[in-house]
């Protein structure tokens, strides 16, 4: 039995959406303290619209391809339906990950959600805080 | 091209162990503790491995005991000495910080029986110092065990050296051998060693066994208590088949050593100079005190498993400190030891080499792991950060 499901073997090969946006209208960068691994997540947003993302990972294979299948659930959706990736749909999506692999696809929805939150502070939008994860805790992030 | 280079996980059999084991499954299959033919036929066949095995570490057949591989010999070897000590009221240990998990949870098991255990330092050189055991010693030392070699980083300990402080000290010293026997010149007499571990699988013998050996007139204490095999000291009918596998790979590799040492030397340097090109990396463990066939790297920016899934896909097979390879979150604690941070650790490669492995299977490696690294970086918004200065180099 192999480590990981064909499907993320195929997104941890062939990475969708990897790269940066020099004008993203978000970006979010969130890290797990423990293991180490970061990810980054831009936005490009017209009206309400994700109409181009890009993302770069430190991490392992379950990590790389987390990023790379939150990207493209959440392309060309609206903000909105990005706020309501969840870790468990991007997990599923992936056909399964190991148990102790499950926080990767969490680090997915938590970039997503922080670049959100940048596109939100940076237009001056109110939202509810309690909607997004709290990374001040991470050393990394600083 | 598929190139294995994780023999300090564990090796390929070789044909000369394989070929020793086959008749001892079906035709002389008896059990040496039977007193008929069938059985003394598998008697004398045993003692034949044990004198055998005995002779490559230079002791006498009768202070080697068989085990069911290095782990078992480690736990045994550390118990006996710590609770011989504790008869004389001496509950003090040493060790080092990067020992196998094998002695170091052993160790903590025996802390919480009220040991007090000492983890020498290892950041300076990667490696410890006879004169840091000699300091460390205190009139209630009752063991220092120190691996022979280190699994990870490849640094070989003053093991001769240690001995002699032990010996003057009369504490009895414990060596955990498992990457150095059938790699390194090993001799127990002369090296002072009282009690070593080692495992089969490493030198191309079978799995499942290993041996102790422990100098005579140090008593043990069973981990497996039962029947009167092995003088007494490991219950349960002895694996004869493995046994017959290791003795017969133990003596193949003793008897090829300074050749193999060569050729796989040969290669370890090629592959040190190669991809210390690398830029920003750091070689992990000893430079001059090395085994032969272990290469370790950092690589500043990216993580060891993808490193590792990448690079087998490109047909090389190898292992990593990762905290995403060790199924429990944190890097490797030899690599911690040694003063790698955490997001250095991260981005281990750990190479280990055999005779098995050719020039040009070292080179495949040499052209695939410097271009696996640069896509990883090439995606990893830390290695971004370390680009654009916003971060500092570590390495």
């Amino acid at each position: 039995m192999a480590l990981y499901s064909e499907v993320v073997m195929d997104h941890f090969m062939h990475p969708r959406n990897v790269g940066i946006i020099e004008d993203a209208d978000g970006v979010g960068e969130v890290c797990n303290a423990k293991c180490g691994d970061i990810m980054k997540i831009y936005l490009k947003i017209e009206n309400d619209i994700i109409v181009d993302v890009k993302f770069e990972t430190f991490g392992c294979g379950s990590a790389i391809a987390s990023s790379s299948m939150a990207t493209e659930m959440i392309k060309g959706k609206s903000i909105s339906e990005a706020m309501a990736l969840t870790n468990k749909a991007v997990a599923e999506a992936l056909d399964g990950l190991p148990a102790h692999k499950l926080h990767c696809s969490v680090l997915a929805e938590e970039a997503i959600k922080n670049a959100l939150k940048d596109y939100y502070d940076r237009n001056g939008i109110p939202y509810d805080k309690s909607m997004f994860p709290d990374c001040e805790h991470c050393a990394h992030c600083e | 091209m598929q190139v294995y280079a994780d023999n300090a996980a564990t090796t390929q059999m070789s044909a000369v162990a394989l070929e020793a084991m086959l008749p001892y499954f079906n035709k002389i299959y008896g059990n040496p503790s039977s007193l008929h033919s069938v059985g003394q036929e598998a008697k004398e066949a045993l003692e034949d491995a044990r004198a055998r095995v005995a002779k490559c570490l230079g002791c006498e057949p009768r202070e080697i005991i068989f085990t069911s591989g290095g782990s078992e010999a480690d736990n045994q070897a550390i118990r006996s000495a710590a609770y011989y000590g504790a008869r004389k009221n001496k509950k003090h240990i040493i060790s080092t910080a990067f020992e196998h998990h094998a002695v170091l949870h052993t160790l903590e098991k025996l802390e919480k029986e009220g040991f007090e255990v000492t983890l020498l330092d290892v950041s300076q050189g990667h490696n410890i110092t006879a004169q840091q055991v000699k300091d460390a010693i205190r009139a209630d030392t009752c063991l220092v065990t120190t691996m022979y070699a280190n699994n990870e980083i490849g640094s070989v300990l003053p093991i001769g050296e240690i001995g002699a402080v032990c010996k003057e000290a009369g504490v009895p010293f414990h060596t955990d051998a498992v990457q150095a026997a059938g790699h390194l010149q090993i001799d127990v007499k002369a090296q002072n060693i009282d009690m070593l571990s080692l495992s089969g699988h490493k030198f191309h013998g079978p799995k499942g066994v290993g041996a102790l050996y422990v100098r005579r007139g140090i008593p043990l204490v069973n981990v497996i208590e039962g029947g009167a095999q092995e003088r007494g000291k490991r219950a349960g009918t002895e694996n004869i088949p493995a046994i017959m596998g290791m003795a017969a790979a133990l003596e193949d590799a003793c008897g090829h050593l300074q050749e193999n040492m060569a050729k796989v030397t040969a290669m370890r340097e090629r592959l040190i100079e190669g991809l210390s090109q690398i830029p920003h990396c750091a070689l992990n463990g000893d430079r001059e005190n090395r085994l032969p066939n272990n290469v370790s790297f950092c690589f500043e920016g990216i993580e060891g498993e993808s490193l590792l899934l990448l690079l087998d896909m490109k047909g090389v097979c190898a292992s990593s400190g990762s905290a995403c390879t060790s199924g429990s979150l944190d890097p490797s604690h030899v690599l911690l030891a040694i003063g790698r941070v955490h997001d250095v650790a991260h981005g281990s490669l750990r190479l280990s080499l055999s005779e098995y492995n050719t020039p040009e299977e070292v080179e495949h490696i040499l052209t695939v792991v410097p271009e696996v690294v640069a896509y990883l970086r090439s995606i990893s918004p830390v290695w971004r950060d370390l680009q654009t200065g916003k971060r500092q180099y570590i390495l």
